[in-house]
């Protein structure tokens, strides 16, 4: 899922991956620019609704559902 | 205590709400409200045409209903009242609106303006505007997290 301004980067609010082991393997899968986008600190990640605070310390499984949240913009 | 929280899709009335909200408080000596609307504005591009909420269900409402606990736990209420608009909204429809009830004003006063400075900067909303055919997305601003600061 591609929150805010990720999702015209990523030219849709959903893409389906290919299952991958790690979620730099997911980004990496991914086009350049929107890798690059991704892996910005300020974005923020949830995997199945839940944030996640270390990336890199996630394994991941099939079918998971991963979010990626741009800084809010505010209600 | 009540706490109403609802991430609302689709209009709401405001005033048929706040005079739902103030009925069921009767014990409150006073209630603070505070309605959000879509502003009637120019930028660089024409008029604001648009406007649009996105959300993310599983954290959004969650978001919000912690919020208002935080609020309730820090003053003394006796009732809380958070609405919140996501989807297309048009120059003029309500966004959000808050009102907090409390046996004095003074906690109802603070609790409606901790929950606006929460909201703006921390709630899981993201927004984008239509002005001249075009949709622009809206960066946070800098002024939301000094209001933030302020209840620190």
């Amino acid at each position: 899922m591609f929150l805010g301004r990720l999702e015209d980067l990523a030219g849709g609010a959903e893409k389906q991956v290919p299952a991958a082991p790690s979620i730099a393997e997911v980004i990496a899968a991914l086009d350049p620019d929107l890798a690059s986008a991704l892996r910005q600190d300020r974005v923020r990640l949830a995997i199945n609704g839940a944030l996640v605070t270390d990336r890199s310390a996630h394994s991941l499984h099939d079918g998971d559902e991963i979010a990626f949240l741009p800084p809010v913009s505010g209600g | 205590m009540t706490l109403d929280v609802r991430l609302l899709t689709s209009p709401f009335d405001p005033p048929a709400e706040l005079d739902q909200f103030t009925g069921q408080h009767p014990a409150a000596g006073g209630i603070v409200s505070f309605l959000g609307q879509v502003r009637i504005d120019t930028v660089e591009s024409g008029a604001v045409e648009a406007l649009e909420l996105r959300h993310y269900e599983p954290l959004t409402q969650p978001g919000m209903q912690d919020l208002a606990h935080d609020a309730n736990a820090r003053w003394d209420l006796e009732g809380l009242l958070v609405l919140h608009r996501s989807g297309l909204m048009l120059p003029g429809d309500p966004i959000v609106l808050v009102a907090a009830a409390a046996r004095h004003r003074r906690d109802a006063f603070a609790a409606a303006d901790f929950v606006m400075d929460h909201l703006k900067s921390e709630a899981w909303f993201w927004k984008r505007e239509k002005a001249g055919g075009t949709w622009r997305w809206i960066e946070p601003r800098d002024v939301d997290f000094a209001d933030l600061a302020r209840w620190q």
